[in-house]
């Protein structure tokens, strides 16, 4: 075990373990969006921005993937990260405008809408789905594909997937409910990753909570 | 038998472009044709740096330097040169605004203010030939660190000569190289040594120059430090559209491994250590270090958070030390020079530890609107002003400087005020810029700043890999933001919004490029916020760029009537009989700027 602070309350941490995870043992609630305790951090939503200070030096990381090191003072509300945050969200909310996720979490961050030119773009791009397919599903079924602000989540040439078992894990993991089960099929827009799989068809998603090892607070 | 004279004609890209083999081929015929062959030895070599004035030809020992030259002018230069002894003052280069020639290398400004390092055997030497590398010290470096000095002395000697990478992080070279040798040796890990030479801003060509004109200084390099961290495996990990260095490159390894200089018990010291070529797609992040070991692992080229640093967990997880092409081409000088002699070039103090300063020198490819574009390689601690205008020459067409851009498409604009700043790692950083990988591209009193900001961020958006939501997201809305400034629909509160996407890319982006990605905006509002406030709030482009906010007309007092500029217009908006004053049609007008650029007699004004 070792020492760190976080917004000045001691605590003792596993030297490696995440700022994350520290904190959420603490009590301290830190915003998180691509974040899921089931799937590797990724740190592509920037959300869990706190402020690190290591020997003399003051910095920026992500909660979710900063491993705690012995003396490491964390900051987790300071007026830098708040307004990071805020921005992050303006920029989220005007890529998913019409998100209710998106949405409430900006209020929560105190983003204002309206300032930027407005999409609809249900999806993130938080990676989410595509970590459950990798990792805990182990069926590879959809990736990124493109770069930018083309990036998108596919299967490969938007076609249905041999791959995709039907499990549905990438909906049910989806934070802004972009990739939806409509009748048997599972989809993000118009790409249909697959065939939802019979027992899934009977199943509300108990399984699912149940594969990903969700505890009683979810995430 | 000695040669009495070697015609050194450049086989670099840009001079390949107008047609340096077939002026090859010529003087290799006129040789021939006078029994010239064995007297003369003709040697292709790589880029000059002086790419303005391609097609160059350098004659040695005299050094009389040729340039702008064709292939018609080959027969009567070999026979006056080589036949009669005397150099054509024709094809010699003779500098802007002045009359009289400058016959030799050593005395052209652009040369002359230069010292090389990395770039210290350009256009001496065959590229593809071991035997030049070897003839000019090539290789006496190695053999000096695998036969007298430890591991530890090599880190240590890199340590204290100040080297800092040349790729665009500025980290110290010789602190990279202890952690990751420290890394290997607690953890019994193997570790791998990679040279990035995936260059990818717009104009740039330091590393590619280097690898085409002497790749065995790169193999030197990573070699000796291959020894120094206990690497066996190294990588290159080159961008697609460099083929000819790609080429140089794989003949250096091919001629390395017959000469037992890489492969097994090298130079019979019993380290094995061996190279392998690995070709980028082209994309832009994978210049990168995190995503370009992804993409040497077989993934797709994205970076990764580095909070554990790739000397400890790189490529394979193993302990990686990655450097850029011009940091392992500084290596075999400091081995074979000492780090004392590194240390008298530069700024600031190093003896205490490598961030106190910027030692050794820096190339730069000086573009834009300078006489003299190429490649340079300057002390640092040059003013810009300097490398701009005793270098570069100047400005083009007599024009007034209006601001320098460093660092690359993420690199800031900096003005007039700051010519006098010394060019180092630091002082760049202060200023809202950054040394970058070497880009230096000049604007002139024609160029706008929101229309070069609004061009740099369209590059970073096309590039963005797209992973983290500030980058992603806010290099997509500042562009949305630039056009309408630059079409005239800016609003007052846009200067604040780019600010604050600003912020959010500095403070909240995954890796080093989006972190920088938004210095060109604010350096441009920081030291031109006069210029976008004209865009905002008059509707005017001072610099008369923007097309959506300027007018051309004629001024009837200058009109001759010649009827040019109604002859070339493409929209046929002019009208006016010949000897009559022209007249433009505005509801025609595409603002293409034909009108502008043909008239003889300034008549053409924008406004």
């Amino acid at each position: 075990m070792i020492e760190i602070e976080i917004d000045g309350k001691k605590i003792g941490a596993i030297e490696g373990e995440t700022v994350l995870r520290a904190a959420k043992r603490l009590g301290i609630k830190i915003p998180t969006l691509c974040y899921h305790e089931a799937v590797s951090p990724s740190g592509a939503c920037r959300l869990c921005s706190v402020e690190v200070q290591e020997g003399n030096r003051n910095k920026v990381v992500t909660a979710c993937l900063y491993p705690v090191r012995p003396g490491l003072v964390v900051k987790t509300d300071t007026e830098r990260i708040k307004k990071l945050r805020k921005g992050i969200m303006e920029l989220l909310l005007a890529r998913s405008s019409t998100s209710e996720t998106i949405r409430e979490l900006a209020n929560e961050m105190g983003a204002q809408g309206g300032k930027f030119l407005e999409d609809k773009n249900k999806c993130i791009l938080c990676g989410l789905c595509i970590r459950v397919c990798d990792e805990i599903v182990e069926a590879h079924a959809i990736s990124f594909v493109g770069r930018g602000i083309e990036k998108k989540v596919a299967t490969p040439f938007i076609e249905i997937s041999d791959a995709c078992i039907g499990c549905g894990g990438c909906a049910y993991v989806c934070p802004t409910g972009a990739i939806t089960i409509e009748g048997e099929f599972i989809k993000l827009e118009d790409n249909i990753f697959g065939k939802l799989n019979e027992f899934r068809k009977k199943d509300t998603g108990e399984t699912m909570k149940e594969i990903l090892k969700i505890d009683s607070e979810g995430q | 038998m000695p040669f009495r004279a070697e015609v050194l004609i450049c086989m670099g890209t840009s001079c390949i472009e107008n047609n340096s083999f077939e002026i090859r081929e010529s003087i290799k015929g006129e040789l021939k044709k006078h029994n010239l062959t064995e007297e003369i030895r003709l040697v292709s070599t790589g880029c000059f740096g002086f790419c303005d004035a391609g097609p160059i030809i350098l004659v040695q020992p005299d050094g009389v330097f040729y340039q702008g030259v064709k292939e018609k002018d080959v027969p009567f230069l070999v026979e006056e040169h080589f036949l009669k002894g005397r150099p054509v003052k024709k094809l010699m280069y003779t500098p802007p605004k002045e009359k009289i020639p400058i016959p030799t290398l050593p005395e052209i400004p652009f040369f002359r203010q230069q010292v090389l390092i990395a770039l210290r055997n350009r256009g001496l030497i065959d590229p593809e030939k071991i035997t030049d590398y070897i003839a000019r010290d090539g290789y006496a470096a190695l053999a000096k660190v695998l036969s007298t000095m430890k591991p530890e002395e090599v880190i240590r000697e890199i340590k204290s000569s100040g080297l800092r990478g040349r790729g665009g992080g500025g980290f110290p070279t010789g602190i990279k190289w202890e952690s990751c040798r420290q890394a290997g040796e607690r953890r019994k890990e193997k570790r791998y040594v990679i040279c990035n030479a995936d260059e990818g801003d717009p104009g740039a060509y330091m590393d590619r120059t280097i690898m085409e004109s002497d790749p065995h200084s790169v193999l030197e390099g990573m070699i000796i430090g291959a020894y120094a961290v206990g690497a066996h495996e190294g990588y290159v990990y080159i961008r697609k559209e460099y083929p000819i260095a790609l080429d140089r490159l794989n003949t250096a390894l091919e001629q390395a491994r017959e000469y037992g200089l890489l492969g097994k018990n090298i130079f019979e010291q019993g380290f094995d250590f061996d190279i392998e070529v690995h070709r980028g797609a082209g994309a832009f992040v994978c210049g990168e270090s995190t995503a370009l070991m992804a993409s040497l692992e077989g993934k797709a080229g994205v970076p990764r958070a580095k909070y554990i640093h790739t000397v400890e967990y790189g490529l394979w997880n193993k302990p990686s030390c990655l450097n850029n092409v011009e940091t392992w081409s500084n290596i075999p000088v400091i081995i074979n020079r000492g780090a004392k002699w590194f240390t008298s070039i530069g700024t600031g103090d190093v003896s205490r530890s490598p961030w106190g300063g910027s030692k050794g020198t820096k190339v730069f490819s000086l573009t834009g609107k300078v006489n003299n574009t190429g490649l340079v390689e300057v002390p640092m601690g040059i003013t810009l002003r300097d490398i701009i205008f005793k270098i570069g020459g100047g400005i083009k067409k007599g024009k007034k400087f209006k601001m320098v851009q460093t660092g690359g498409p993420s690199g800031g604009f900096l003005p007039e005020e700051l010519l006098d700043l010394p060019v180092d790692f630091d002082s760049l950083t202060n200023v809202g810029s950054m040394m970058g990988s070497g880009g230096m591209v000049v604007g002139d009193e024609d160029t706008c700043m929101v229309d070069m900001a609004e061009f740099f961020i369209s590059f970073l958006v096309t590039e963005s890999c797209g992973k983290c939501v500030p980058c992603r997201e806010g290099l997509k809305r500042m562009k949305e933001i630039l056009e309408r400034i630059s079409n005239g629909e800016g609003k007052e509160e846009d200067i604040g919004l780019l600010e604050e996407i600003a912020f959010t890319l500095q403070y909240g982006a995954l890796c080093g490029l989006g972190k920088s990605a938004a210095n060109p905006v604010l350096t441009a509002i920081k030291y031109f916020r006069d210029e976008f406030e004209a865009h905002i709030r008059d509707k005017k482009c001072p610099a008369g760029v923007c097309k959506e906010l300027i007018e051309y007309g004629i001024d009837p007092e200058k009109c001759t009537g010649c009827t040019l500029c109604a002859r070339k217009c493409p929209v046929n908006a002019i009208s006016g009989e010949l000897k009559q004053i022209h007249v433009i049609d505005i509801s025609k007008c595409i603002k293409c700027g034909i009108c502008y650029q043909v008239c003889n007699f300034n008549a053409v004004f924008k406004k």
